[in-house]
C-alpha cells in the first residue's frame, strides 16, 4: 500500500503547488456542497471567484472593495507571521485590533472639535501603541511567569470586546447621538478621517500600510539578522539559544510588532471604512488573519495573495447569498474548506508518498 | 429570401414584444439585510418571517433576496451597494448599526428605496425608518409578572443601556408595581443581544438572588431553560418561544414585521412610497402578544387581555402620569402621557427602579 516517508527538508515545488491545489479542491468539494443544497455549483463558483472581479454589473464597485477587505487582513497577518515563524503564538490579534481602534479614536476625539493636521498622525501612533500595549500583557506574563501566550492573548480578546462595548455606550458615546451607542463618525471629521486616497480604488492609508508591511517583512526575513533569528528560533530553538538568540527578547519583539500592526489595522478601520467605535466594531479580522497567515505560508508575498483571495471569497460569498440564496453558513464552510485542504495537503510538502510492495494486507 | 426576412423580422418583433412584456411583469425586487443568522429564533428570524410574509402575499410579483450575518460598518455598506447594483427596488436594513451604511448607500442610489429598522436618521428622501413600540408589550408582561411573583423579586436581563432597553425596564416596572407595590427589580446588564452562555449565567445569578420571574431583553431561549429548571417563570422574547409553554413561558412579546413590510412593498409598487418614520405597537400588529398560558390565573389573564385591548385601541398609554423619575423629581403629571421624543431618547429610570444605568 502507500507509505509516507519524511522528506529531509520540505519540498519547494510542493510548497508552491499546495495552495493552488487547495483552492482547486475547495472548488470541487464546495461545488459538491452547493449541488447538495440544490444550487448550480458552476454558477456558485463563478459568482464567488469571477463575478467580483469581472462581472460588468458589479466589478467596478467590488474590485476596489477587495483592497478594503484585504488591507486589515494582510496588515494583521504579516505581524502574526513573524511570531508564528518563531514559534510564538499570538491568537489575540482581534483584541489588539480593538484596543488600537479605541486608543486611536480616544486620542482623536479628545481634541474634538479642533481641526489640526497633526491629529491623524497622532491617532496612528496611539493606535499602534494601543495594540502594542495589549499584546505586551501576554508577552510579559510569558517571559516573567511562563504563562501560555496562546491562552492569555485569546482570553484578552473577550476582555477587549467588553471594553469596546463599554466605550461605545460610555466614554466614547456620541453626545449628540440621542442616547444611542456608538462614537462620533470619525470618517466625517476631516482631521480624524482615513479617506479613500484615490477615488474608486479602495486605497486608504491602511492598505498603503499593509503593502509597506509586506515589503518590510520581506526585507526583515531575508536580509536582516533579526529575521534569521526569528526563523532559527522556530526551526531549532536549542540551536537558536546557542547562537545567542535571547528568547525573551524575541517574544517581546514578536508579540509587540504583531500587536502594533493589529492596532494600526484597527485604527485605520475605525477612522475609515467602519467610521466609528460601535459595540460590534470588530468583525473577526484578527481571527481570519490567522488563516490568511497560514494560507500564505507565513511568507510576506504569500500573505499578500492569501489576503486578497480571502477577501474575494467574502465579497463573492455575499454575492452568492444575494444571487443564489446560498446560506451564509455554507459560505463559511466553503472558506473553512480552504484552510482544511491546505493543511491536509501540507503532508505532500513534508512527506513523500511511496508505494509499499508485498504487504498489501487489508 | 423575402420569406426569410419576414420570418426574421417577425421573430425579432416577437422577441421585442416578449422583452417588453417581461419588463412590464418584472417582479419588484425586495432585498433584506440581516445582522445575524435567519435561524437565530430571535431578532433575525423575526425579520425573516417578515420577508416570507412579503413573498407569500405578493407571490410572483415580488422577488425577495437577502444576505445574512452581515457585520455593521463597512461590510454592510458593501452588501447594500451590491444589492442596489443587482437591481433591488426596495431594501430593508434590519439592525440599528446599519444606520450610516443605509444613508450612505441611499445617497448613491436615489431610485432605490431604503427602510432602516430601529434607526432615526433619514438623510435622504429615499430613506424611511421604522421600529416597534415594544414597551407596550413590556407593560403587559410586567402586569403578569407583578401578579405572578411570590418572592416579589423580578429578575431582568437587559442587553445594552440604550433608550429602547431602558424604556422596557421602566414600562415593565411601572406595571408590575402597579399591581404589586412590594415588587423589586434586579437588573443584570448582559452587554450582548444574544449569547446563550451569558444569558444562562445572568438568569442563574438572578434566581440565586431570589428572583422567581425572569424577564429578558436578550434573544435566546437560554433564560427560559434556566427558569424551567429552577421552577421560575419567564416570557418569550422577539419570537413566541412556545416550546417552553405553559411554564416557564407565560406569554411572549412577538416582533411581527410582516404587515409593515407588505404595506411598504405595496407602496413602492403603487408609486406612493414616501420617506417617513413609523413607530407601531400592538394596535397595528407590529408588536404581538403571545398566548397567555393556563399557568396564569384566569382573572390575571383577563386583566392582561384588557390592557392589551386598551393599548391596541389607543385608550391606554403605558407611560401615563403621575410618574416620577428615579430621583423623585416629577416627570409626568396626573393623566399626562409621555411624548415620543422623550421616549425615543429615554436615559433615566422611573421612581422605584433601583440601581444605576451603567455608562
Amino acid at each position: 500500500m502507500f507509505k509516507l516517508e519524511k522528506r529531509p527538508s520540505p519540498s519547494k515545488p510542493w510548497i508552491l503547488a499546495t495552495p493552488i491545489l487547495a483552492v482547486v479542491m475547495t472548488m470541487l468539494a464546495g461545488g459538491l456542497m452547493f449541488a447538495v443544497l440544490g444550487k448550480n455549483p458552476f454558477e456558485a463558483i463563478r459568482i464567488i471567484f469571477y463575478d467580483p472581479l469581472f462581472n460588468a454589473q458589479f466589478a467596478s464597485y467590488s474590485r476596489p472593495q477587495l483592497l478594503v477587505k484585504a488591507g486589515p487582513l494582510i496588515l494583521i497577518a504579516i505581524g502574526l507571521s513573524l511570531g508564528f515563524r518563531a514559534g510564538i503564538w499570538n491568537i489575540g490579534a482581534e483584541g489588539q485590533y480593538i484596543m488600537g481602534a479605541i486608543a486611536g479614536a480616544t486620542f482623536g476625539l479628545a481634541f474634538y472639535p479642533t481641526e489640526s493636521p497633526l491629529i491623524f498622525p497622532g491617532m496612528v501612533i496611539a493606535g499602534a501603541l494601543g495594540g502594542w500595549a495589549w499584546a505586551m500583557i501576554p508577552a510579559i506574563l510569558r517571559t516573567v511567569f511562563r504563562t501560555n501566550e496562546i491562552l492569555v492573548s485569546l482570553l484578552l480578546v473577550y476582555v477587549a470586546e467588553k471594553f469596546l462595548a463599554s466605550a461605545a455606550v460610555g466614554f466614547l458615546r456620541n453626545p449628540e447621538g440621542s442616547g444611542f451607542p456608538g462614537s462620533r463618525q470619525l470618517n466625517r471629521i476631516d482631521a480624524m478621517s482615513n479617506p479613500e486616497l484615490f477615488a474608486n480604488t479602495g486605497m486608504h492609508w491602511g492598505v498603503v500600510m499593509a503593502f509597506i508591511s509586506v515589503i518590510a517583512a520581506y526585507i526583515l526575513l531575508n536580509k536582516h539578522l533579526l529575521g534569521y533569528q526569528i526563523k532559527l528560533a522556530g526551526q531549532a530553538p536549542r540551536a537558536a539559544k546557542f547562537a545567542g538568540v535571547n528568547p525573551s527578547r524575541l517574544i517581546i519583539l514578536c508579540l509587540g510588532v504583531s500587536g502594533a500592526l493589529a492596532g494600526l489595522a484597527g485604527l485605520f478601520e475605525v477612522s475609515g471604512p467602519a467610521g466609528q467605535i460601535s459595540i460590534d466594531f470588530n468583525v473577526g479580522y484578527g481571527f481570519t488573519a490567522i488563516i490568511v497567515a497560514f494560507l500564505g505560508r507565513l511568507h510576506p508575498v504569500g500573505i499578500l495573495l492569501a489576503g486578497l483571495l480571502m477577501a474575494l471569497t467574502y465579497i463573492g460569498g455575499e454575492l452568492a447569498q444575494l444571487m443564489l440564496g446560498i446560506p451564509a453558513s455554507a459560505i463559511q464552510a466553503f472558506q473553512g474548506m480552504l484552510l482544511f485542504f491546505l493543511l491536509a495537503l501540507d503532508v505532500l510538502s513534508n512527506y513523500r508518498i511511496r508505494m509499499k510492495k508485498g504487504e498489501a494486507t487489508a | 429570401m423575402k420569406n426569410l426576412t419576414t420570418v426574421l423580422a417577425s421573430g425579432a418583433m416577437a422577441l421585442g414584444l416578449a422583452t417588453g412584456a417581461m419588463a412590464q411583469d418584472d417582479p419588484l425586487q425586495v432585498g433584506f439585510v440581516f445582522v445575524g443568522s435567519i435561524n437565530d429564533m430571535g431578532w433575525n428570524t423575526g425579520h425573516y418571517h417578515g420577508l416570507e410574509a412579503v413573498q407569500e402575499h405578493f407571490g410572483d410579483a415580488v422577488e425577495t433576496t437577502f444576505v445574512e450575518n452581515v457585520p455593521e460598518g463597512a461590510d454592510a455598506e458593501r452588501v447594500l451597494t451590491q444589492m442596489a447594483l443587482s437591481g433591488a427596488d426596495l431594501i430593508f436594513t434590519t439592525s440599528f448599526g446599519y444606520m450610516d451604511a443605509t444613508n450612505n448607500v441611499a445617497e448613491r442610489f436615489p431610485n432605490v428605496m431604503f427602510e432602516h429598522g430601529t434607526g432615526y436618521r433619514r438623510d435622504h428622501p429615499n430613506v424611511s425608518t421604522y421600529s416597534a413600540r415594544f414597551y407596550e408589550g413590556r407593560a403587559v408582561m410586567g402586569h403578569i409578572a407583578g401578579h405572578m411573583t411570590e418572592s416579589n423579586i423580578i429578575g431582568y436581563i437587559a442587553s445594552y443601556p440604550i433608550p429602547e432597553v431602558i424604556r422596557g425596564i421602566n414600562s415593565a416596572y411601572l406595571h408590575a408595581s402597579e399591581v404589586n407595590p412590594d415588587v423589586e427589580f434586579r437588573v443584570v446588564w448582559a452587554f450582548t443581544w444574544m449569547d446563550p452562555t451569558v444569558e444562562t449565567e445572568a438568569a442563574q445569578a438572578l434566581i440565586d438572588q431570589g428572583a422567581d420571574i425572569i424577564m429578558q431583553h436578550t434573544d435566546t431561549t437560554a433564560p427560559l431553560a434556566v427558569a424551567a429548571e429552577a421552577g421560575a417563570y419567564g416570557f418569550g422574547q422577539a419570537s413566541d418561544m412556545i416550546q417552553f409553554a405553559p411554564a416557564p413561558r407565560l406569554s411572549a412579546i412577538i416582533d411581527d414585521w410582516g404587515p409593515y413590510y407588505i404595506a411598504r412593498t405595496q407602496a413602492v409598487m403603487d408609486g406612493t412610497w414616501e420617506s417617513g418614520d413609523t413607530w407601531d405597537g400592538i394596535g397595528p400588529g407590529m408588536v404581538g402578544i403571545g398566548e397567555m398560558t393556563d399557568a396564569i390565573p384566569e382573572d390575571v389573564r383577563a386583566s392582561a387581555q384588557a390592557m392589551v385591548e386598551a393599548i391596541a385601541a389607543g385608550e391606554y398609554h403605558p407611560f401615563t402620569g403621575p410618574i416620577n423619575m428615579q430621583d423623585g423629581s416629577a416627570w409626568l403629571a396626573e393623566g399626562e402621557t409621555a411624548d415620543d421624543g422623550t421616549l425615543a431618547g429615554m436615559d433615566f429610570y422611573v421612581e422605584g427602579v433601583t440601581g444605576e444605568i451603567p455608562n
